[in-house]
């Protein structure tokens, strides 16, 4: 044996927790160490979200760990080199400081919207947001504008709260369970936690997706759709389940806007908007005044909403006494939905009428019959009491499949408006919130009204991201035009509320809307699978004006290991692994809550950082001190924090607010819990704790939580929310409706439309869901590229930030594009040919492989397996980069210049958030010619190691923990 | 006699590679001593795991299924393995059924892997001694570990649940349940090998619903006026006869 | 399965020296029972050399398949249970006694024909472990038949006889036509197990399926995923990787150098008395033998071949 028991029992051991970041699930781990290498990571059976178990990413970080692509020191670009080709010198972190600090102090005082901050899925928007807005630049957003924005606007404008981190399905409870357009991931082991006790327990599992793999492979029934048609879907569902009349009557009248009186006055300014009365109802917010009008069935007359004693027709058609006509949101509702029926959803769904009519039915059944009593007494926005909680076993889960569509918003739209009318909002078996969510619909924060919030040396006036209530909130100048270098809040994308990264790069080399100075990336792939436009973006990142000078002038990249990306970098900032640092999954940011209550967690180092890695937390607030930005700095300009974890102990949101970053152990002694004032053993506390704060509400506030006083007043107490207000379901969306009118030149906003855009406000900003083809389809010549190119991150490489894992690579070290047999066949194209793949913006040659678990109409692969050569410190014929492919060079940004609206160029993104159509392009395949090299295309230059990365072992390695080094 | 076992629930397995992985990391750094990765950055890579996920798809589309196949060494209770091992470095505890490999004894003849139908054996190409799945037999013995901690680390790390772990001569066991309730089956028969292991096919939930269940009187629709009666002045049966 | 060449080798080397041995045993029986002329005892001596020289080579060769050969020394102790553990005691025993057989002839001891009995017996039981270890190995169906035991003996008889015929060129030529004719027996024998047992395997059902392997019963079932895309010990051990064409060309080949040929060429050679003739056969006829351990592995079919299909 290579290693007698003796001596690996003789080296110290210890154990220590913290929290994964394999991906962006979060779950708790324990760390063993021996002799202080990473002997094994465990699921921590004490945590709350993954209860024990881990993922194959999670018992893979010590691969991670001990990558050679990992740097260790900051890197500048040598004088002379192209960006692009990796040609670096180590520099100290005094003069990397000293570049920055002098660089950015110049455009702060000058103007900060020259200095851009984006970030991938970095989980620490809080704190990188905060930089951003102290420096005042509004150029600042993270990945969500290319990931799944329409999920997180589309189910917040209408439900006040979304999947993942705002909310789940309640598996525990429910008894029919439709996934739709989830790949292999999203919420990783909790999902799979629940989705197997749930089977086990007897539930329905129907999993609606143009492929089947993962998740959808344990499905009792999988019902293939074609990629961007979910909507035609959910409407049709919509129109058999309001026909059939299988939806939750009380629950939509009580709880959502259905039973609003709607101006139905074509010539009205005010047509299409709820009729008020004027007074205000708001129940202490400034923000709704709650007082539209119901029209009273009992009375039969128009009452304020909510009325005691009274209940709203849902349907029909009424005059009010001054003779103008309105209509319930509900029939508005159910005329929209009449169109599309069954019969008319499976022309464009390929999923058969029956089918369709079949899964309402079961859906509006189970809801129906199977209700679910719990005696949990709780009292309601308007005072009335209820003995019980009730709800409808049916839960829903979506992501990226619905949103990554420029239809994608009112695809979303229309799910939440299905699981309303089905009554399983924050109810039993159905979808239910997680704090801090349900949010005000929309939330209150707003981003800049003007470029005025932007000044030289002083904060952003305003939040970079926010949720438009309205024209009044766009971002706009005095010209109507964009502010933000992504454009977004402006009429071209006006609920952008993640931003758009994946404009910014375009945008800013084009100069469009202006030219940027510097470009700070942290922890995403730009120049490779983060983009949309992979050639293009390489380009521009390198591409000089005509004084030869860059475009893009300067970039920071910060990053742990030598990724596509860090090529491109004038400065490079090596960042510590997830195991080397402090963190936070804060209550400001995405915490980790649960469906009874608020939950936040941190990371706390396991070992040492590597080399002179840093985490970027303490390299922003370095540098937030050195350049004075006001939260990092005392009144006489002198260091407030030391470092990031004396940052988050003693940061408040305003001095004495009570309010941090970490809602556990506050007070002086950690006696408070959700405010309180700084406790300097807070950090230590968490580390006793499992790393992990779970605050359970008493279960009288655990559902109904839009409309349960006792959880506002909670939330308001413990500062979650200001007001207490109910948060009503907008089955009628009043927010685009205002958006609508502006842009036919009516209602209360001055604003208006570019009248180049009018029509595209007009047409997408519709208050009711509605189904259209994606913008790229409807762009592109269909005969010519029949076939939807979508893919999916494997489970073993979901969400991880790398693929150059040694033992992950071995699973997936290359990719085949997926394509039904009968399809193939008749190109005549064979299993494991050599074949390209074409759209009408690029080409690859990639490997096909037969599958019958594909709809014949879309061809599929693993999303980011293809590396570019030698990246990643892999050799340069490793099959990532010789047989791997990425099919972002098939995908455009931008929609083809013949389809701009205006001469302007739009992005190939939702027209309402500007959310990345990556899943609209459409493609053709066919084979390869014989002659043809048997390797992917494109293919890129190798890059040399980055200094300061370690070595590749060759041939082979063994990992023994505790060794001291490696066999 | 104790015969421990893994039941792999197929109805639950999601694929998602977690037993792989996990079993990789417990194992490198165990007693028993590394597992090689050969060229791990290079074109290639290739090492020894003793636990593999496999994906097959069952009937053509659209009544495709994918079957996520989780798969080491099963066990047998009868082991073509352990018998024609010329040294006795493969053998089968008797305490609790496992077969086990003595690293020290091993020769790395590959003979065992031959005698196995199953292909769970890997040789590690830098120790040259054959490997395979052994329980993990240094958590399940080991009495530092917690109670509950004495598994697999498939079995712990498993997200869905699809690994249990147990004895299946013991009736009244969580396996032995498993597999007598939901149909647990083993591997290859043909060949009695006896597979300790066993496997719980998928099963489908299904939905019936008749058409009675479509009309109700409850039917929110008449509330709102829109499932009207029809006129009590229209023309009826009362109007044309007497009987 | 993957022809290990070092197996290949084994095998084939001691069949050489187990027939060599036979040939020297049945002279010397012959002549004690007058049926064939005396031989001198350097006839015996050096042919005991040889047949040592091939069954020393072939345990060398044996060596290139441990992983850990400075091991091997364990293989004894399994002789209850494995085939392999037996072999590995019959091997030396039978060199030892081959070489105390020609010992005992340089010495001009009595009792060589006990001991050459004794080493019969021994060689056979060596042919039967040997062609055992495969035989025993009851899911490669291809391997699992007595036909495999017989195989090994006649094709080890064959190639000792055609060495002991060229042998003779130099020690005996009294006995070559003797030998050249048995050989041609053994040869034509051989010749006859090996076509029965391509016959057989030719129609063998697996009685393994991608349905037995994962327990579902439909009659379509794809692997799309083995679990891994680099290759594995599974992938390596028991896959030939060679295309069909090169299979059957190899069968072709051996039926054709390992029979026919030797057999027409030994004729020829006592026929016309060119004794290059018989030189040759055996060095075709052992390049024969070769291909047909190449092609004895390669047409095994493992079971587990059915979990390592295809990667994606």
């Amino acid at each position: 044996m290579s290693e007698a028991p003796a001596a690996n029992s003789a080296r110290a051991t210890e154990t220590k927790t913290t929290t994964c970041y394999m991906c962006a699930c979060r779950c708790g781990i324990r760390v063993h160490l021996r002799g202080g290498e990473v002997r094994y990571i465990e699921g921590n059976p004490e945590h709350p979200i993954n209860k024990g178990v881990i993922c194959a990413k999670g018992a893979s970080g010590i691969m991670k760990q001990y990558s050679p692509a990992r740097l260790t020191r900051p890197l500048k670009r040598k004088v002379g080199a192209e960006r692009g080709t990796a040609q670096f010198e180590p520099i100290s972190w005094e003069e990397a400081y000293t570049l920055i600090v002098e660089r950015l102090a110049k455009i702060r005082s000058t103007d900060p919207k020259k200095f851009a901050f984006f970030t991938g899925r970095d989980q620490m928007q809080a704190l990188t947001g905060m930089f951003a807005r102290q420096f005042g630049t509004p150029n600042y957003a993270a990945h969500g504008g290319f990931c799944s924005v329409n999920m997180a606007a589309g189910m917040i404008y209408t439900i006040g709260g979304s999947f993942w981190e705002f909310g789940g399905p309640d598996l525990d409870r429910a008894k029919l369970f439709v996934m739709i357009g989830t790949a292999e991931d999203h919420h990783s082991n909790p999902l799979k936690i629940a989705i197997s006790k749930f089977k086990r327990q007897g539930g329905r599992f129907i999993s609606i997706n143009p492929v089947r793999t993962g998740y959808s492979a344990i499905a009792d029934e999988w019902v293939p759709i074609r990629p961007g048609t979910d909507g035609a879907l959910l409407l049709a569902l919509t129109h058999e389940i309001v026909n059939t009349g299988l939806y939750d009557r009380p629950f939509l009248a009580r709880y959502t806007n259905a039973g609003y009186l709607i101006d139905a006055d074509p010539a009205s300014d005010t047509h299409g908007m709820p009729l008020r009365t004027g007074e205000d109802f708001g129940q202490g917010s400034p923000h709704f005044s709650h007082d539209e009008l119901w029209w009273d069935r009992i009375a039969d007359k128009p009452v304020i909403n909510h009325a005691p004693g009274a209940d709203p027709y849902l349907a029909g058609e009424f005059r009010m006494p001054d003779g103008k006509p309105v209509k319930p949101a509900f029939q508005l509702l159910m005329d929209r939905v009449q169109q599309y029926t069954p019969e008319w959803a499976s022309e464009i769904t390929g999923i058969p009428a029956g089918t369709i009519r079949r899964l309402a039915h079961e859906m509006g059944v189970t809801a129906r019959d199977q209700k679910i009593e719990l005696p949990i007494p709780w009292t309601d926005s308007w005072g009335v009491e209820h003995e019980t909680v009730t709800g409808n076993p049916v839960a829903f889960h979506a992501m990226r499949g619905l949103a990554a569509h420029s239809n994608g918003f009112q695809t979303i739209r229309a799910l939440a408006i299905l699981m309303s009318l089905l009554g399983t909002i924050d109810r039993p078996g159905g979808f239910r919130h997680k704090a801090p969510f349900p949010r005000a619909i929309p939330p209150v924060a707003k981003p800049p009204k003007s470029p005025d919030a932007i000044k030289p040396n002083t904060p952003l006036g305003g939040l970079a991201l926010g949720w438009p209530a309205g024209p009044d909130d766009l971002f706009l100048d005095e010209n109507g035009g964009a502010v933000r270098i992504d454009k977004a809040f402006s009429w071209e994308y006006p609920l952008a509320v993640h931003g758009m990264m994946h404009n910014v790069i375009t945008n800013a080399w084009r100069g469009d809307p202006y030219r940027i100075d510097t470009l700070m990336i942290f922890m995403s792939n730009m120049a490779w699978n983060s983009t949309m436009n992979t050639l293009e973006v390489r380009t521009m990142l390198n591409d000089r004006d005509e004084s030869g000078e860059h475009r893009i002038p300067f970039i920071i990249v910060c990053d742990a290991f030598q990724s596509e990306m860090t090529a491109f970098a004038d400065l490079v900032l090596p960042d510590t692994t997830y195991l080397e640092r402090h963190d936070v999954m804060s209550m400001l940011d995405r915490p980790i809550s649960e469906f009874e209550g608020p939950c936040d967690s941190v990371r706390i180092p396991v070992v040492p950082p590597k080399g002179e890695c840093k985490p970027f937390q303490d390299v922003l607030i370095e540098l937030g001190t050195r350049l004075k930005l006001p939260a990092f700095v005392n009144a006489d300009g002198s260091r407030k924090y030391r470092d990031y974890p004396d940052f988050i102990v003693n940061f408040e949101t305003e001095p004495g607010s009570g309010i941090g970053f970490l809602a556990g152990w506050r007070g002086k002694g950690g006696e408070k819990t959700m405010r309180g004032e700084p406790n300097p053993r807070q950090w230590e506390m968490y580390a006793q704790n499992n790393c992990v704060f779970q605050y359970k509400l008493p279960r009288s506030y655990q559902y109904m939580r839009n409309w349960n006083r006792g959880y506002h007043e909670w939330a308001s107490r413990t500062r979650l929310r200001r007001n207490f207000d109910p948060l009503i379901i907008q089955i009628y969306s009043e927010v685009l409706q205002k958006f609508r009118l502006a842009a036919q030149g009516k209602g209360t906003s001055k604003r208006r439309p570019p009248p180049e855009l009018a029509k595209r406000i007009e047409r997408y900003f519709d208050p009711l869901p509605f189904y259209y083809a994606p913008l790229e389809m409807e762009a592109s010549d269909t005969t010519h590229y029949p076939l939807a190119a979508i893919t999916q991150r494997p489970m073993a490489m979901y969400h991880s930030w790398d693929s150059q894992n040694a033992w992950l690579r071995q699973i997936h070290a290359h990719n085949y594009l997926f394509v039904n047999p009968r399809l193939a066949r008749g190109l005549g194209i064979a299993d494991g040919d050599w074949i390209w793949v074409e759209s009408m913006h690029g080409k690859v040659r990639c490997m096909c492989r037969y599958s019958e678990a594909v709809e014949p109409g879309t061809v599929w692969t693993w999303n980011a397996i293809g590396k570019s050569r030698s990246a990643w410190h892999l050799a340069p014929d490793a099959n990532e980069s010789r047989e791997g492919f990425l099919l972002n060079h098939l995908i455009s940004d931008e929609l083809p210049p013949a389809h701009a609206t205006g001469g302007r160029r739009m992005s190939n993104s939702d027209p309402i958030t500007g959310q990345a159509g990556w899943y609209d392009v459409r493609v053709r395949i066919y084979k390869a010619a014989a002659t043809e090299p048997e390797e992917s295309w494109p293919q890129f230059q190798p890059v040399p190691a980055a200094p300061g990365t370690n070595p590749v072992r060759r041939l082979w390695q063994a990992f023994v923990a505790g060794t001291g080094e490696w066999k | 006699m104790t015969q421990l076992a893994l039941v792999i629930d197929l109805n639950v397995c999601v694929g998602c590679h977690a037993c792989v992985t996990s079993c990789k990391e417990w194992n490198t750094s165990g007693l028993a001593g590394s597992l090689v990765d050969e060229r791990p950055y290079d074109r290639d890579p290739t090492g020894t795991f003793f636990n593999r996920v496999q994906t097959f798809e069952v009937g053509e589309f659209p009544n495709t299924q994918t079957v996520h196949f989780p798969k080491s060494c099963l066990h047998c209770e009868d082991p073509p393995c352990v018998p024609v091992c010329p040294t006795g470095a493969s053998f089968k505890r008797p305490e609790d059924g496992l077969v086990l490999v003595d690293y020290d004894k091993c020769i790395g003849c590959k003979y065992c892997a031959w005698a196995c139908p199953y292909g769970v054996r890997e040789l590690d190409e830098d120790r040259k001694v054959m490997g395979k799945c052994t329980l993990c037999v240094d958590r399940i013995d080991n009495e530092a570990l917690p109670e509950a901690e004495r598994k697999p680390a498939c079995v712990l790390a498993c997200p869905t649940n699809a690994r249990l772990f147990g004895d299946i001569h013991d009736t009244e066991s969580v396996v032995s349940r498993a597999i007598r309730e939901n149909g647990g089956y083993q591997l290859m028969p043909e060949w009695g090998t006896q597979p300790a292991n066993h496997y719980l096919p998928r099963r489908k939930t299904e939905l019936r619903i008749h058409r009675d269940e479509l009309d109700r009187a409850d039917n929110p629709l008449k509330i709102d006026g829109l499932l009207p009666k029809p006129p009590v002045k229209d023309p009826s049966l009362d109007d044309v006869t007497s009987w | 399965m993957r022809p290990a060449f070092s197996v290949i080798f084994l095998t084939t080397l001691i069949g050489v020296g187990q027939g060599l041995f036979l040939a020297l045993y049945a002279a010397e029986l012959g002549a004690r029972l007058s049926w064939l002329p005396r031989q001198t005892a350097n006839f015996y001596v050096a042919g005991s050399v040889i047949a040592l020289v091939f069954l020393a080579v072939g345990l060398f060769a044996s060596f290139f398949h441990l992983g850990r050969p400075e091991r091997a020394w364990r293989t004894a102790a399994m002789w209850r249970t494995s085939w392999l553990s037996r072999e590995v005691i019959v091997l030396p025993a039978f060199m030892a006694i081959v070489f105390a057989y020609g010992v005992f002839h340089f010495l001009g001891y009595r009792g060589t024909i006990a001991l050459g009995t004794l080493g019969v017996i021994v060689c056979v039981a060596l042919f039967v472990c040997t062609a055992m270890i495969y035989a025993c190995i009851r899911f490669l169906q291809e391997w699992a038949s007595p036909l495999t035991i017989a195989n090994f003996i006649l094709l080890g008889a064959a190639s000792g006889y055609t060495l002991a015929a060229a042998y003779a060129l130099v020690e005996a030529p009294v006995l070559i036509e003797v030998y050249a004719k048995w050989a041609i027996v053994f040869t034509l024998l051989a010749l006859c197990s090996r076509i029965a047992t391509l016959a057989r395997n030719a129609r063998i059902r697996p009685r393994s399926t991608l349905q037995t392997a994962i327990g579902v019963k439909h009659p379509r079932i794809e692997q799309k995923a083995q679990g891994f895309m680099g290759g594995s010990f599974n992938t390596r051990e028991f896959f030939h990787g060679r295309t069909p064409d090169v299979v059957r060309g190899v069968k072709w080949g051996f039926l054709v150098l390992a029979f026919p040929v030797p057999v027409a060429l030994l004729a020829a050679g006592v026929f016309w008395d060119v004794p290059m003739l018989i030189l040759t056969a055996f060095v075709i006829q052992y390049a024969g033998l070769l291909a047909e351990r190449w092609f004895f592995f390669a047409q095994a079919r493992h079971p587990q071949n059915l979990y390592y299909q295809a990667m994606s």
